[in-house]
Parts: structure tokens; C-alpha cells; sequence
């Protein structure tokens, strides 16, 4: 579950202020709204990218409100992937449970778990730099669910891809929630996106949050 | 139907356009020609010099091997004096860009990631040492140097051979700072970002995600720092003194035989550094460009800096 209580947060002369609001665990909260209108400055706040200015941050019913972006256990998948370029596929995937010091063998089949599930078995030994952008965000989508976190936030993660591969991988998000039930966050302006898959459904408009 | 005729959206006159086109270029092409004309004219006279020594030391005398014998540059390679002069260089040099580098990647983060106030400020400031006139920079190290707690260690550095590492690492080390900020700037800020959401403290992101992106970058910063203390001259000269076979580096070896006469033993020195800056150049070059990536942001790309080469004062 993600609960917003009055959220505030400034950042440069734009600020968002007495945001509140609730999803509730396995939802699929889609967040729109205009270039610039402050979804971004929201998912970063939950994430814990943002300093805010008053309000509260809840993770499954724990106040996160200053806890480090490390220990908040969220997955988070920006626009472009934002791929680790030096690391090939496997790594990638592997890469949070290397930080928890989890055994090899464990992150190999979680590795493979995840590969399979987002079909990107072919891709493990390859390097961002050879893949398309759909199977960019693939791979950050599979190196966000990696280490299995309750919540999942996306950062307009299908802008860049061509209405094709953005229906595939709207098919695959949906697969994605039905098969792990993470409660997820998606930021974006493309209103076909949004209707596939919310959960519920916000809109931010002058900085006032309306639930459709 | 044949189409509307626009007078507002007619073309120019197709020649003038073209005339006009090719004139900019030529325009371009001699101004930026003459300065490169001006480098390569600098070169070539050195080693047209350098080959009329040669001749006229092995008059008489047959075949190529004889021009290399009796080069002036072979000759200043025997001089003990100049082969000192030359491995202090490189060792120097290569402290110091180790230095630079060493300094340059932890301040260089700062300034590209973190914003704290008198940010822009700080930022000016660590451009002193590249604006400085050299010899001042040479005189206020020696002035700091009469002041503790660094006065205590004067007489183990002051005119000494840490001196010459010491006034290298003051000049070069802003070239490397402005070459790893602009090398973090580069580098997507959203990957350590994402590495922090993973799990990783700011020291992990940093040195997992980070460091290694910023491999290229650190060995242009390094190679900059490196060609810009084998130029370094001005604060030598004040801080650590010109003294043959103790803190004689090759800019002071040219600078000393120019003093007594010895003209040839100074262009060959010359054109030693003249090869070495070379190398250099070419290495920082060559990494660069095969840094080329399409897909993510490019990593450790930094901006070529050809001030950074070249003697001074």
C-alpha cells in the first residue's frame, strides 16, 4: 500500500502542495497530467529523491517519510531505462541481490525467473547498447522486480517506444502485476496507456489531485 | 492542373545561394587555416633546424647513419645532464597526473552532483590556477610555504624534487577537475538514481555505477594532467629553482641551454617534449573517440582541452 498524507514539495519556484492519496495493496495506480504538472516530483518524493516540505510518505502502513531511497525496497523504472551501460543483461538483473550479499546460485534462478518472465532469455549476455528500446525497458523493468519489492514506480516508462512495442509491453505489465501483485505507481500523459492499465486512475491538474 | 504560383516562398537565385555558400566556407577555411598553418610552420622549422645541424655536423661524412650520429638530438640524449632532465619529466609528470586524477574524480563528483550554496563561486575559484599568470602561481606557493604548518616541511620541498611534483599537480590539477566535472555531467545522474533505489548506499551507486562510466574520462583528465606538467615551466622556475641534476625537468633544460648559447641542445630538447606531447595527444584522442554510444548517454566522454598542451609562461 502507498499512502500520501498531505504531501508538500517544493522544487525551484514550482511546488506541489496537500497532496493525499491512497493505493491500496496489488493496485495499479496509473498518475496523469501535463508535461511539468508535478507527477515526476510525486514518484520521486515516494522514492525518496525528493527532500518535501511537510506531509507524509507510507509504505505498507510504515511512515518512510526520511528514510534513504536504499531501504524503502521500491523498484523504480525512469523513461529511458537508464541502464547501467558497463553491465550486460545478467548483471543487471543480478545486481540488487548482489548488493544484499545474496548467495549465486539464488540470484542465477531468480536471474532466470525474471528473464523468462519479461522474454528476454537471449538478451542476458548482451550490453545496453546493442538493445532496442523496448527491450531496454525490459531489462529495467526486470532489474527493478529483481529483488521482489512490494511497490513498484514507473516513470513514464513507455514514452519512447513506438505504439507497437508500447502495447507489448502494456500486455506485459499487466502479466507483470497479475503474476507478482506489486502495487505499482505508473507516471504518464498518454491517455491510452493509462485506460489499459489503471487501477485506479489519477489525474493531476493545478497541482490538485482528481480520481477518475 | 498545374500548381499555384508564391512569389513569398520563391527561392533565392540557386548560383548566389551556392556562390554565397562556398564563400562562407572558404572564409571559415583561411581564417581557422592560417592558425594551423602557424602550429605545423612551428613544428616543420624545428625539424628543418634540427636537420641542418645534422648536415653541417656530418659534413664529409656518408650515408644516413652518419645525420643520425651527429644529430644535435642524439647528442643532447648522451648528455647525462638531459637523460636526468628526462626521467625527473617523467616521473614527475606521471606523480602529478596520478595526483591530479586522484583529486580531480572526488571533486569533480561534488561539483557536478551536489548544490550547496557559493556552488558557482567555488567553481570560478577552482578556475585560479589555469587564469593565474604562472610565475605567480610559483611565488605563492613559495610565499604559502613560509607559513605553518607547511613551513615545516619547506626545507624538505622547497627547491627540492617533491617542489616540482608539488608546482605541476597546483596547474594540472584544475585541468583534471574541469575535465571529470564535465565527465560526471555527462553521465546520466538517473543511473545512480536507480542504483540507490536497488538498494545501494551513495558510496556503492558511486563506485559500482559511477567510477566505472567514468573510466575514459579519468584517463583523459590523467593524460591532460600529464601534457600539461611536462609543459610547466613558470612556477618551476620560482618554487623548485632550475639546478642541473637536482629539479631539472625539460622545460628548465631548454630554458638553461638557451641561457648559455646552446641553441641546437635547446630545439632538441624541444622536439623531445614536442614528441611526447604528441603521444599524448593522439592516446587522449583515440580513447575518446571509442567512446561512441549510441543508445544510453555517452560515459566518460569528456571535452578535449588543447589548452591543457603547451610550455608556458
Amino acid at each position: 500500500m502507498i499512502e500520501l498524507r498531505h504531501l508538500t514539495v517544493h522544487a525551484g519556484n514550482f511546488a506541489i502542495r496537500d497532496i493525499s492519496f491512497v493505493i491500496p495493496t496489488g493496485g495499479y495506480c496509473v498518475l496523469m497530467g501535463k508535461t511539468g504538472c508535478g507527477k515526476t516530483t510525486i514518484l520521486e518524493s515516494i522514492i525518496g529523491f525528493r527532500d518535501i516540505s511537510a506531509g507524509q510518505i507510507l509504505l505498507g502502513g510504515i511512515d518512510v517519510t526520511d528514510w534513504n531511497p536504499a531501504l524503502r525496497g521500491i523498484g523504480y523504472v525512469p523513461q529511458d531505462g537508464a541502464l547501467f551501460s558497463r553491465m550486460t543483461v545478467r548483471r543487471q538483473l543480478g545486481f540488487a541481490l548482489s548488493i544484499r550479499r545474496i548467495e549465486a546460485s539464488v540470484i542465477h534462478d531468480r536471474t532466470m525467473e525474471l528473464a523468462a518472465l519479461l522474454g528476454i532469455s537471449h538478451l542476458l549476455d548482451r550490453v545496453p547498447k546493442s538493445l532496442s528500446g523496448g527491450e531496454r525497458q525490459r531489462v529495467a523493468l526486470g532489474r527493478a522486480l529483481s529483488f521482489e519489492p512490494r511497490i513498484l514506480c514507473l516513470d513514464e516508462p513507455l514514452s519512447a517506444l513506438d505504439s507497437e512495442t508500447r502495447l507489448q509491453m502494456c500486455d506485459l505489465l499487466v502479466q507483470v502485476r497479475q503474476r507478482t501483485g506489486v502495487t505499482t505507481l505508473h507516471v504518464t500523459h498518454n491517455l491510452d496507456e493509462a485506460e489499459r492499465l489503471a487501477d485506479p486512475l489519477f489525474q493531476l491538474r493545478d497541482g490538485q489531485l482528481q480520481i477518475n | 492542373m498545374s500548381e499555384p504560383s508564391s512569389t513569398l516562398g520563391a527561392p533565392r537565385d540557386r548560383v548566389a545561394m551556392a556562390i554565397s555558400d562556398r564563400c562562407f566556407i572558404a572564409c571559415m577555411s583561411i581564417i581557422g587555416g592560417v592558425y594551423v598553418a602557424l602550429i605545423a610552420g612551428m613544428l616543420i622549422a624545428d625539424v628543418i633546424y634540427m636537420i641542418r645541424q645534422s648536415a653541417s655536423a656530418a659534413s664529409g661524412q656518408e650515408g644516413w647513419s652518419a645525420y643520425i650520429v651527429n644529430s644535435p638530438i642524439v647528442d643532447a640524449l648522451r648528455d647525462p645532464k638531459i637523460r636526468y632532465s628526462i626521467r625527473l619529466s617523467l616521473i614527475s609528470c606521471t606523480l602529478s597526473a596520478i595526483l591530479s586524477v586522484f583529486v580531480a574524480v572526488p571533486l569533480g563528483y561534488l561539483m557536478s552532483r551536489v548544490r550547496f550554496p557559493g556552488r558557482t563561486l567555488l567553481d570560478a575559484f577552482l578556475d585560479i590556477p589555469i587564469v593565474l599568470p604562472p610565475l605567480v602561481v610559483g611565488l605563492s606557493l613559495l610565499i604559502l610555504f613560509q607559513f605553518p604548518p607547511f613551513s615545516w616541511f619547506a626545507r624538505s620541498i622547497v627547491y627540492q624534487i617533491p617542489a616540482v611534483i608539488l608546482a605541476q599537480f597546483a596547474v594540472a590539477c584544475a585541468f583534471s577537475v574541469r575535465t571529470m566535472k564535465a565527465t560526471f555531467d555527462q553521465i546520466d545522474p538517473r543511473c545512480e538514481q536507480v542504483a540507490r533505489s536497488l538498494g545501494c548506499s551513495r558510496f556503492q551507486a558511486f563506485s559500482l555505477v559511477v567510477f566505472p562510466e567514468a573510466d575514459r574520462g579519468m584517463v583523459t583528465a590523467f593524460t591532460l594532467a600529464w601534457a600539461r606538467s611536462l609543459g610547466e615551466f613558470g612556477p618551476l622556475l620560482i618554487f623548485a629553482g632550475s639546478t642541473r641534476m637536482k629539479t631539472e625537468v625539460l622545460s628548465t633544460s631548454v630554458f638553461l641551454e638557451m641561457n648559455v648559447g646552446n641553441l641546437e641542445a635547446a630545439v632538441s630538447v624541444s622536439l623531445i617534449m614536442v614528441a611526447g606531447a604528441v603521444v599524448v595527444l593522439v592516446l587522449t584522442r583515440m580513447l575518446g573517440v571509442s567512446a561512441t554510444d549510441p543508445y544510453v548517454t555517452k560515459p566518460g566522454r569528456a571535452p578535449h582541452s588543447a589548452q591543457a598542451i603547451g610550455s608556458e609562461p
